[in-house]
């Protein structure tokens, strides 16, 4: 008997089906609902206001910038780690994942006390007329933050695994070091960090807690579609707001669709990332 | 003794100098401002904080509920893991991805969505209500949006051993007289223990670091909903550096004792299963 009897096994499966329909899945069906309340027309109306489509640039540019850099530097650091014996290497790995443990509001705070008008670089950077905090380069820097472990952390146990068998095969074949690099390394970790990619991206878009710290929340400016959803909702604009929260759920949906299909074909070679 | 094992592999020094770089940049430098915040504040600037009232309040309430989370998640977790692993039935593979929600969706979303689903008016909470619970704008709602943002890091890192679990042991307990329970008590969980544990401190960290899905459910109420990163953004508010950074060095010096006990068990879990 190594199964539990057919009563407890419908038992437990109807338990588990009840808790994740009402407790994962409806959340998602109440936006969508909320948004839709008042019909299509009115929904569809949220989008063309001015401050809306102005969050919408904003989280694309801030996206567009924080998710390469991060891509860069994943890829980098998992070349490092993962191809190369030093010392000091599970220090590195652990500094890496810092901002995972770290709560977004603590995120955006460290880079008030840097830049700041009263931080550290405050009175120099007001001196010269820069302006760090409240504006576009305080938020991709609180981006940059909070989602700077997702390609690194998907990369180094995949490089890891692979081993350097194939670069050194390229290179005893006379490949230059960049050819060996993008011949065997890339076309071997394209999928994972495709899918690196994808959650740091999605992370980036959403991200609410250190973005909303160093934001001025000027509606049209400084506001990215998280802070326009909580600005809205907070004016009790609700239809607004579930209108536009709608785009952040789709990008939802979407990740987490072409994540189930990527692990679906290379299972093996994906590891979530919530197995720390 | 060598910092670095000798290797054909090209870019050692590129990559780990840029990676080097950007971590310091990024991570390091605005972590270090905080520690210099810290410092300027000294043990008894931090404490005159931690000692006030309401710091006392909110870190009892962000610590206290994230830890109830994180147990009731791990509960849950095993369930849902066991379940979607041990058992086939339709629409498996579609909750199986949807365990991923509440980190593909961003944090604002899954407040406003949780704050409209259990508000007394709400889908929900009417239901509730009509028993007498009051969820949104009270403590409840806040332990209901960490439960929701924690779930995959209690069912993730549990899946995999679940599908490891050798069957051989199950028969052999079965063969010499085990009752199904007896073996689920002292064959199965014992082996998902490490696991379990795992999943209990990652919880912990990501509920008790959450701001954005809570701020909309908790009502926010000072001393009786209002959780630690609440309190940060309000003295940031209020240009109270020095109180800011006192409550977010403690929180901080936590975190980083969570993520170093979570290593302890994934080290100690590995050496006693051979594998993490």
């Amino acid at each position: 008997m190594t199964t539990e009897t057919a009563p407890v096994r419908l038992l437990l499966i109807a338990l588990a089906v009840l808790f994740l329909a009402v407790f994962l899945i409806l959340p998602v069906v109440v936006v969508f609902s909320e948004a839709l309340r008042k019909g299509l027309s009115i929904y569809l109306a949220t989008f063309a206001d001015p401050d809306a489509q102005a969050a919408i640039r904003l989280t694309l540019l801030v996206a567009a910038i924080a998710v390469p850099l991060n891509t860069v530097f994943g890829i980098a650091a998992s070349w490092a780690i993962a191809k190369f014996e030093f010392a000091g290497k599970s220090l590195l790995i652990t500094l890496i994942d810092l901002p995972f443990s770290i709560s977004p509001v603590i995120s955006g705070l460290i880079y008030v006390l840097l830049f700041g008008a009263q931080g550290y670089f405050g009175p120099w950077l007001t001196a010269h007329g820069i302006q760090i905090i409240f504006a576009l380069p305080g938020i991709v820097l609180a981006t940059v933050f909070v989602t700077f472990p997702f390609v690194a952390r998907q990369l180094i146990p995949l490089m890891q695994e692979q081993g350097s068998a194939d670069e050194e095969a390229a290179l005893t074949l006379g490949a230059s070091g960049i050819r060996a690099f993008l011949t065997t390394t890339l076309p071997n970790i394209s999928w994972g960090l495709l899918y690196g990619v994808l959650l740091c991206n999605a992370r980036a878009m959403g991200e609410f807690g250190a973005v909303s710290v160093v934001s001025g929340h000027i509606s049209g400016l400084t506001n990215t579609i998280p802070l326009e959803v909580e600005l809205l909702y907070n004016g009790y604009d609700f239809v607004a707001a579930f209108a536009v929260a709608s785009l952040l759920t789709l990008l939802a949906l979407v990740t987490l669709a072409a994540k189930t299909l990527l692990e679906m074909r290379y299972g093996d070679s994906l590891a979530t990332p919530t197995r720390a | 003794m060598h910092l670095k094992q000798p290797s054909v592999l090209p870019g050692f020094g590129l990559a780990l100098g840029f990676s080097l770089f950007y971590l310091g940049v990024i991570v390091m430098l605005p972590l270090a401002a905080l520690v210099a915040a810290a410092a300027g504040l000294g043990l008894g600037g931090i404490c005159s904080v931690a000692i006030e009232p309401r710091t006392l309040a909110a870190l009892r309430t962000s610590f206290g509920l994230a830890f109830a989370a994180a147990i009731a998640d791990s509960m849950l977790g095993l369930l849902v893991a066991w379940v979607l692993t041990r058992y086939q039935f339709p629409g498996r593979r579609l909750l199986d991805a949807a365990i991923d929600l509440p980190f593909a969706l961003p944090t604002a979303v899954a407040g406003i969505a949780l704050a409209t689903l259990y508000a007394p008016n709400g889908w929900i909470g009417a239901i509730l209500g009509g028993f007498g619970l009051k969820i949104a704008f009270a403590p409840a709602g806040i332990f209901v949006a960490l439960v929701f943002v924690a779930l995959p890091f209690t069912v993730r890192p549990v899946q995999p051993l679940i599908a490891e679990i050798d069957r051989a042991a199950e028969e052999a307990s079965s063969t010499l007289g085990a009752s199904r329970w007896q073996t689920v008590r002292y064959v199965i969980l014992p082996t998902l223990s490490p696991a379990l544990l795992t999943g209990l401190a990652l919880a912990f960290a990501r509920s008790v670091s959450e701001y954005g899905s809570v701020i909309f459910i908790a009502g926010n109420l000072p001393y009786v909903s209002e959780i630690a990163p609440v309190l940060i953004v309000i003295k940031l508010q209020e240009f109270d550096y020095r109180g800011a950074t006192a409550i977010a060095v403690i929180m901080l010096t936590l975190a980083f004792l969570i993520l170093l006990a979570i290593n302890l068990i994934q080290a100690s879990s590995r050496r006693r299963h051979g594998y993490g």
